[in-house]
């Protein structure tokens, strides 16, 4: 118990944190470990190459996405906050919380969860997918089997399902309309995130 | 008036089975013959085979008869009628015949009747949903079956114990072997009464997976009771026990291994299998059949062996077979799977009446119906709030109530009821008619009162939904972002597994059990592209209909027009079969042959034989049983045809309203294909390149969307279906009427230059008349330009003399 809460005491922010994120103080404690970690050389902040020397994600079609998703606009180094408040958007959705507008607040709502998937599509930030950044994706995802022209079709598909107001780009409502029958909630959570 | 028919032909059937299995008793003593008989009564010769067949025909008449009027099916399933109407056959039977001669033996029911079923479940099974629930379906199937068995087995034997059940001749043992024939969720049973309540989608995978995969449990429960009654209770010691739980892994996970065993076997038999597509879809039920009766014959797990050799053969399957060879697969499976089902409730109704085998006794009925109810709620409830603390999502009180009162038992508890040894068990007729009134209960009374009760609990339902692309995605994106924060993160997650599985396979299983061609095209986005566009097609067909715009077809001119565009841009297989080819289309060929000479060899003979072999194929068409490529080649120019209906349906409400640019028709060639073109060309949005079934309709509205690198000759190159032969006189786009999107046959609607997106190449020279669009697009025929002020295509060779003016030809 006493060196919980002493390690706590490492954490900057420890019960801000917890509050806005939702993150009980032992799941704060393990991501902090987790931080220190990946901080290699104990800067206090991690880099992108920090990121990348995890394994898994160079395997991964969208891991450089991911890691672009920590570094906020223009910075280009983490901090344990914004770590924390990243992955605080897989977590599960509290079911048994009131409604009464601390809901929303939270990073694991369903508008934020979504607005975190929008953002990986999103790469420039102009607040909607363009039909250049929907084939990037699918270019990633997809892989060699299929074809520029297969790629280009199926994005033109993508977007003239999803795209309401026929600007040939799809804003992040359309995305969320497109979304709604999808339980964001199993899709996008992680279980010992809870 | 229908339903007037259909009764007297059910009547009429009865009673021939009625006559028929009188005369099959009497025997048939051979006289010797005095004379040479012209025709002689046979009937000994196949009176099994006659009656198997007449009572397969009498029960799917059943089912006629109950599907005609879907106002009852509404409230009662089917499968409660369908044992009722067992009730009225089975009067009849023993109104003739004074004693029951049909029943369900269990040699008939476990091996001629439950593998389809098995089967079926296991191939149509979701996959990810049952394996991303595995760990419920599980702890359900194996805890839950066992606590059923003993809590059963000793609550009727402690109230016997108690007096309650008056004097039976039956010990402990023999109580838990009941218990354990009486705790299994039945499948058949299961699948029939929630195939027409439509729960949400985990709901009922939970329950029809454990009705699955409690038959490890239920046959080594069964097993070992049986042997434990037999040994009689004093010679069971630890040892026996021991031997007991080990019998059960062995059990389980060894009919599972014969069942994944199976499974390879059949993936890598579809593999090879190309060259005898007929009976392909065969194998699949042979070798399913095979892996129940091996398990069966090694004492192992059938149903376990069965379904896992469905769920793992089907991706494989799937993938390696022709389209139609697995549209055969799915039909067939699904004709014997329901029509079984349809039987085995039936008989399940005729089976009950039987004079000999009811024996009553009021307390031992009643509390095991009591029992079973109850403890099936506990259990479930018991071990669903355990399990939900480990669930992401966990499962709520009101799917739990449904999931106890899913519970169905039927005919596999029969079955191993009518099983038990009468020497050993002395009360086996009472065994046997609680079964039968478990089973009616459950089936006929919880299956009416289960979709009232799922109204009124407002469970979830299914959600028929279709995926849209950007959700197909979307999903994609999610699963390999999980793993990518699972790995920041530095856990291990279900995500962790799955795409460690998902690894593993891509290396190993993939290409050991798929076929090379089917390799490439596994994508799940593709796959539902693909799906979405087939979709479209047949709906703007149906469309097209209803508007009536099949009038150009009517227009003789129109038809000969369509043809030759028909024969000119379409590959192999296209063209219509119904009318002789016109001469005019083959000397057009010649002219075009001669001119695309330079680009690519071509083979006049080629070309000849392509054409006559099309016409000849529509009196081909029917009369071969082993060329089934006629029948695809007709499926895939009907749907050219619909296409191009489509196409000049839409050019037409554009031309009238000047609305929405049409669509274009972008068609995708063949994979072998896209190679040479991704590397000859770039972003080219408008290859028209055919091939049977891939293509797509998109909006083709904006130029901005158009890259400006035009198609060169070279394009051509790769317009080659599959099979090689590639008709020549093809022209691709050309010329911008192609970027314009008006089928040039239609061209004579006005270009409207709101409806044209030319590309950046095509702005240049921008044909600005009607006539020449017309001209240009009816140039599609001639590889040249009659266009002086034609893109600055170098590759074109020099143009030949140009038809005369469209106007002949429209």
């Amino acid at each position: 118990m006493g060196s919980s809460s002493s390690s706590r005491n490492k954490i900057p922010n420890a019960q801000e944190l917890m509050d806005q994120t939702g993150f009980s103080s032992a799941h704060l404690l393990r991501l902090y470990d987790r931080f220190e970690c990946l901080d290699r050389d104990n800067r206090g902040y991690l880099s992108p190459d920090d990121f990348e020397a995890v394994g898994g994600l160079a395997m991964n079609p969208i891991g450089g996405r991911i890691i672009d998703a920590f570094f906020s606009s223009g910075q280009d180094t983490v901090d344990f906050s914004s770590f924390v408040r990243i992955l605080a958007h897989f977590r599960p959705t509290d079911r048994n919380r009131n409604k009464e507008g601390t809901q929303q607040e939270l990073p694991n709502s369903r508008t934020r969860k979504l607005k975190f998937a929008f953002q990986l599509y999103d790469l420039d930030r102009d607040g909607k997918i363009s039909r250049e950044e929907l084939l990037q994706v699918l270019r990633a995802m997809l892989g060699l089997q299929v074809t520029e022209e297969q790629l280009q079709s199926i994005a033109e598909r993508a977007i003239q399902e999803a795209d309401l107001d026929k600007d040939d780009a799809i804003s992040f409502d359309e995305f969320k309309k497109s979304l709604e029958k999808v339980d964001i909630d199993t899709k996008m959570s992680i279980g010992f995130l809870k | 008036m229908a339903t007037l028919w259909r009764f007297t032909l059910f009547l009429c059937m009865l009673l021939m089975a009625c006559g028929g299995l009188s005369l099959a008793r009497g025997g048939h003593e051979a006289a010797p013959i005095t004379t040479l008989p012209i025709v002689t009564w046979k009937w000994h010769h196949i009176s099994v085979q006659y009656l198997v067949a007449l009572w397969i025909l009498v029960c799917w008449l059943c089912k006629l008869i109950i599907e005609a009027n879907h106002s009852v099916t509404n409230y009662i399933p089917e499968s409660a009628l369908l044992i009722c109407s067992g009730f009225i056959l089975g009067g009849m039977i023993w109104g003739a015949d004074k004693m029951q001669t049909f029943s369900l033996s269990p040699t008939v029911f476990f091996y001629f009747l439950l593998p389809q079923i098995i089967l079926d479940s296991g191939y149509h099974m979701p996959n990810k949903l049952f394996f991303t629930n595995l760990g419920a379906i599980l702890i359900h199937a194996v805890i839950g079956t066992c606590w059923n068995a003993a809590s059963l087995g000793l609550s009727l034997w402690g109230c016997h114990m108690g007096g309650a059940m008056g004097d039976l001749d039956i010990g402990l043992l023999q109580y838990l072997l009941f218990g354990s024939l009486m705790a299994a969720v039945d499948p058949v049973a299961v699948l029939a009464v929630f195939d027409q309540v439509h729960v949400n989608e985990v709901l009922f995978i939970i329950v029809f997976g454990e009705s699955l995969l409690n038959d490890g449990v239920t046959v080594v429960l069964f097993n070992v009771f049986d042997a434990f009654v037999s040994l009689g209770g004093g010679r069971i010691n630890a040892a026996e026990i021991v031997k007991g739980i080990v019998s059960f892994f062995v059990v389980a996970f060894g009919g599972s291994l014969v069942g994944i065993a199976f499974g390879i076997l059949i993936a890598l038999l579809t593999r090879c299998t190309k060259n005898i597509q007929i009976i392909e879809p065969g194998f699949i039920f042979v070798m399913g059949y095979l892996s129940y009766l091996t398990a069966e014959m090694l004492s192992l797990s059938a149903i376990l062996s069965t379904t896992f050799c469905g769920v793992l053969c089907q991706k494989y399957v799937r993938a390696n077979m022709d389209e139609s060879s697995v549209q055969t697969v799915k039909y067939a499976m699904k004709v014997f799977a329901n029509g079984s089902e349809t039987i085995i409730f039936v008989f399940l109704g005729i089976s009950a009446i039987d004079k000999v085998i009811w024996v009553w006794n009021t307390g031992f009925i009643l509390l095991t119906l009591l029992f079973i109810f109850v403890y099936r709620f506990i259990g479930v409830f018991f071990l669903q709030w355990i399990l939900n603390r480990y669930r992401l999502v966990p499962i709520e009180l009101i799917d739990m109530v449904i999931m106890s009162y899913g519970g169905l038992r039927g005919a596999v508890a029969y079955g191993l009821a009518v099983l038990l040894d009468e020497n050993k068990i002395k009360e086996k007729n009472l065994m046997i008619c609680t079964t039968l009134i478990v089973v009616y209960f459950t089936v006929i009374l919880q299956g009416i009162t289960m979709k009232p009760l799922v109204m009124w609990l407002k469970v979830k339902r299914a959600e028929v939904t279709e995926v849209s692309l950007l959700e197909k995605m979307t999903n994609k994106m999610f699963n390999h972002t999980l793993v990518a924060i699972e790995d920041i993160s530095g856990q291990i997650g279900d995500n962790y597994f799955r795409s460690k599985w998902r690894h593993f396979e891509e290396k190993w299983m993939t290409p050991l059990l798929m076929k090379p061609s089917a390799r490439k095209k596994q994508d799940e986005v593709f796959d539902v592209f693909h799906q979405l566009n087939l979709k479209d097609a047949m709906e703007y067909v149906t469309e097209g209909e209803r508007s009536g715009s099949l009038e150009f077809v009517r227009n003789d001119s129109a038809i000969l027009d369509f043809k030759k565009k028909l024969e000119i841009t379409d590959m192999i297989g296209f063209l219509c079969s119904r009318d002789p080819i016109p001469s005019v289309s083959l000397e057009m060929h010649e002219q075009t042959m001669k001119a695309m000479r330079e680009a690519e060899a071509v083979d006049a003979h080629h070309l000849l034989d392509q054409h006559l072999y099309k016409s000849r194929k529509q009196y081909r068409h029917g009369f071969s049983r082993s060329d089934f490529k006629i029948n695809r080649d007709e499926k895939e120019v009907q749907e050219i045809f619909q296409r191009t209906m489509r196409n000049r349906l839409e050019s037409f409400k554009s031309a009238k309203m000047g609305v929405s640019p049409p669509k274009t028709i972008v068609k995708h060639s063949k994979k072998e294909q896209q190679e040479k073109v991704k590397t000859k060309r770039g972003n080219n949005k408008l290859i028209f390149s055919f091939s049977f079934l891939d293509f797509e309709f998109s909006e083709g509205d904006s130029a901005s969307g158009y890259d400006s690198s035009y198609p060169s000759f070279s394009m051509r190159a790769t317009y080659r279906p599959g099979d090689g032969i590639e008709n020549p006189a093809f022209v691709p786009d050309l010329y911008p009427t192609d970027l314009l999107q008006i089928p040039p046959w239609l061209a004579e609607s006005e270009p409207d230059s709101s409806m044209v997106a030319p590309s950046l190449r095509a702005q240049a020279n921008l044909p600005n008349s009607p006539m020449e669009m017309r001209r240009m697009g009816l140039l599609r025929t001639s590889t040249r330009s009659t266009d002086t002020k034609q893109m600055n295509n170098d590759q074109f060779p020099p143009p030949p003399t140009p038809p005369p003016p469209p106007s002949g030809h429209m």
